[in-house]
């Protein structure tokens, strides 16, 4: 089922505000007219299916299979690993466990031959959708425009939060990690990607030493914007020698957890 | 000091005052994550049977973060009235619940006995209390403060309109702010959650909530939700400032984390007040709290989520605040899990800001991640509104387009009116009567019946 859009389905005559023309000012749901105190049906439903696809893309599954077919391209080994949190209650009432890996997937974590100069890891976070749908398609564009440097393998990650690229990062020797992340889904978007990057990630690095790349997606920072603000950022992070705040105040962010 | 107790053939042991307070703390996710929580329902029980006990004096002998290191324990200490404090001196929390729901607990005894109790006192007895307790007693408490409308009498609801926008768009935020007025909210405040931190696009925000205000004679202040600093600074700018707003947390470090101290506070309520804008009263500070904030910067010292809650009251009550609400289901669902623990930490957050004295009103919210819906909403907000509640938000169609949560909708502000018959703030209504908005009865007219929206050309005339 398409969401009732406001341009599309114009609310009844009874119903309607008479202020409808100022919808075009602000993406906020203003002039919904009312039945009594109430929303009228056709705005409950519209509300309805928005939270309903962010509620789906919180606990949907990430396809781990179906990634790693996306991924095969690209000539890089892909790994799988976990988090300690063994599932998506304990996910999200406990973002510790999601930040550390769970023991059986630090044991298959060894230093590749050559240290990689960066590792990307494609993590669930709070929407797998939205990792499902972009995190390739924001990689063709970005590895190319990095084969200069010595990539690590892929690191698909489930139940994992941003700060588990530090440990997997640590296990592979890289000096900087790419955490690409499912954001946590608002009502306007269910698939927001997020890329956080991190230089010499240690124990208890914290969210002011990384920078961040929000709402990913073709409506929103679009693959080709995105790719080229990454490399942009991976770029300076190497020739400083840091990140976060210390790299640049405007695109350092609060991490998504 | 220990407490001890045994529950059939097992004894339960807690080493301090406030492993005892935590433990007794109905469950809830952040309590969990920090692990002060009770590991058992039997241990949670054991733990009220002692808090029960415990005389209310204990916690003037003990302080849960110490004098020495925290000046919010400082505040709390050094603040305390004992003459106010004189009629239930001799209780324990067990029996100051019990006098919280007898018939001498009224609106006067209650008012009288605020300055007398510490914020532990009111987070220990709420620990004791069912949700319907917390209900009952704080509807007999009535805290009104006022501006250029007075908020907080018996039988009247407020509404701070919040017209956030991504990119702080000036036409947006006045579009979703004649929606919000022509809704018939906006009395409690106009407050803006700005994107921005830059003071220009800051300024511009105070500009036009000021004409907006002036042009319509509309008996609302406005409030500009930066940090204090740039606040301070907008008020030696000249800016147009009406109220001033801040995030404030129960200890020192919290505070610090916020870039804030109480120092920072009293200049920034000096400054204010020195424009002397307000014209029903000068309440100019507006204090936002949540249960969980404290943890979140490793700023707890060990106590409960909902016990460095209440410390946070007595922050906002050393300055004498409009407005003072708990964000409460913003935080997410490592601290308030499902609808359930929004709904008890709404109830006991309102019920604890208004015995010592708060003017509290709570933003009824979640975030997509957390287990609730609009029907966890409606739930708490029936509840608040049944307690007394001084004000809720107001957000277009309950969807914060900027801050990425759900709060409550001016619609549902009509719900609530309609559902428990609760008025507009006085001022307000006699407006929103003037603009031919409201009926006799105080119900909103039909949309069909609307004289030409006498507030719309605004956008043009403001909004540049």
């Amino acid at each position: 089922m398409t969401p009732p859009k406001h341009e599309h389905h114009p609310a009844p005559p009874t119903a309607a505000d008479p202020w409808a023309a100022l919808r075009v000012h602000t993406p906020a749901r203003i002039a919904l007219g009312r039945s009594g105190a109430s929303l009228p049906t056709r705005e409950l439903l519209a509300f309805g299916i928005a939270h309903a696809q962010a509620r789906d893309a919180v606990h949907a599954v990430l396809d781990v299979p179906a990634l790693r077919a996306d991924l095969a391209g690209f000539g890089l080994p892909v790994i799988e690993v976990r988090s300690a949190a063994p599932n998506r209650a304990a996910y999200l009432a406990r973002p510790d466990w999601g930040r550390r890996l769970d023991p059986a997937s630090a044991a298959t974590l060894a230093c590749p031959a050559a240290t990689p100069d960066l590792v990307f890891v494609i993590a669930d976070g709070l929407s797998a959708v939205a990792v499902q749908r972009h995190a390739a398609p924001l990689l063709a564009i970005g590895l190319p425009m990095l084969d200069d440097l010595v990539i690590g393998p892929l690191v698909i990650a489930s139940q994992a939060r941003v700060a588990l690229a530090d440990a997997v990062a640590m296990a592979l020797g890289a000096r900087l990690v790419v955490s690409l992340i499912g954001e946590r889904p608002g009502l306007s978007a269910p698939d927001s990607l997020g890329a956080y990057l991190t230089h010499a990630p240690q124990p208890g690095t914290t969210d002011a030493e990384r920078n961040c790349l929000s709402n990913i997606r073709p409506d929103g920072l679009g693959y080709a914007a995105a790719a080229a603000e990454l490399v942009a950022l991976i770029r300076r992070a190497r020739a400083a020698g840091i990140s976060g705040i210390g790299l640049s105040a405007a695109t350092a962010l609060a991490a998504v957890g | 000091m220990s407490y001890r107790t045994s529950i059939g053939v097992r004894s339960h042991v807690f080493d301090s005052l406030a492993e005892l307070l935590a433990k007794a703390s109905p469950f809830r996710a952040g309590d969990a994550l920090a692990g002060v929580a009770a590991v058992s329902a039997e241990e949670r029980m054991a733990a009220r049977v002692l808090l029960a006990d415990l005389p209310l004096r204990a916690f003037l002998d003990e302080a849960l973060i110490p004098y020495e290191q925290d000046e919010v324990t400082r505040l709390i200490v050094d603040s305390h009235d004992t003459t106010a404090f004189a009629p239930v001196a001799s209780l324990t929390v067990g029996a100051f619940r019990d006098w919280l729901l007898s018939p001498q607990a009224d609106t006067a005894a209650l008012a009288a006995l605020a300055p007398g109790l510490t914020p532990e006192m009111a987070a220990a007895v709420s620990k004791l209390m069912r949700n319907q307790d917390l209900i009952l007693a704080a509807r007999k408490i009535h805290v009104v403060t006022a501006f250029r409308s007075t908020i907080g009498l018996p039988g009247r609801l407020a509404i701070r309109l919040q017209p956030n926008h991504p990119a702080d768009d000036p036409r947006g935020i006045l579009a979703s702010t004649l929606d919000g007025l022509l809704y018939g909210a906006g009395d409690a405040c106009i407050g803006i959650n700005p994107a921005s931190d830059d003071p220009a696009k800051l300024r511009a925000l105070w500009e036009l909530l000021d004409q907006l205000i002036a042009r319509h004679g509309i008996p609302t202040q406005s409030c500009v939700l930066a940090h204090v600093t740039r606040q301070i600074e907008a008020i030696e700018h000249g800016a147009p400032v009406d109220l001033l707003f801040q995030s404030v947390g129960g200890s020192e470090a919290l505070n610090r984390s916020f870039g804030v101290s109480l120092a920072l506070l009293r200049e920034a309520r000096d400054a204010g007040l020195s424009l002397q804008r307000g014209t029903a009263g000068q309440h100019v500070m507006y204090f936002e709290t949540g249960q969980g904030a404290a943890l979140s910067a490793n700023a707890h010292h060990g106590l409960d989520q909902q016990t460095c809650e209440a410390r946070a009251y007595a922050v906002c009550r050393a300055f004498a605040p409009l407005l003072v609400n708990s964000v409460v289901g913003f935080i997410g669902p490592e601290y308030l899990y499902d609808g359930k623990q929004i709904i008890r930490a709404g109830l006991e957050d309102h019920f604890c800001g208004k015995l010592l004295g708060l003017p509290m009103g709570v933003d009824v919210c979640y975030t997509n991640h957390a287990e609730a819906d609009q029907d966890d909403m409606d739930n708490l907000l029936v509840l608040l509104g049944a307690a007394g509640v001084n004000f809720v938000m107001g957000v277009p169609g309950a969807d914060d387009v900027m801050l990425g949560y759900q709060s409550t909708s001016f619609h549902d502000a009509l719900a609530l009116r309609e559902t428990l018959g609760l008025r507009h703030a006085p001022e307000f209504e006699a407006w929103l009567h003037d603009q031919q908005l409201i009926d006799g009865h105080g119900r909103l007219r039909a949309p069909g019946s609307l004289p030409a929206l006498p507030l719309a050309d605004s956008i043009e005339a403001l909004g540049r």
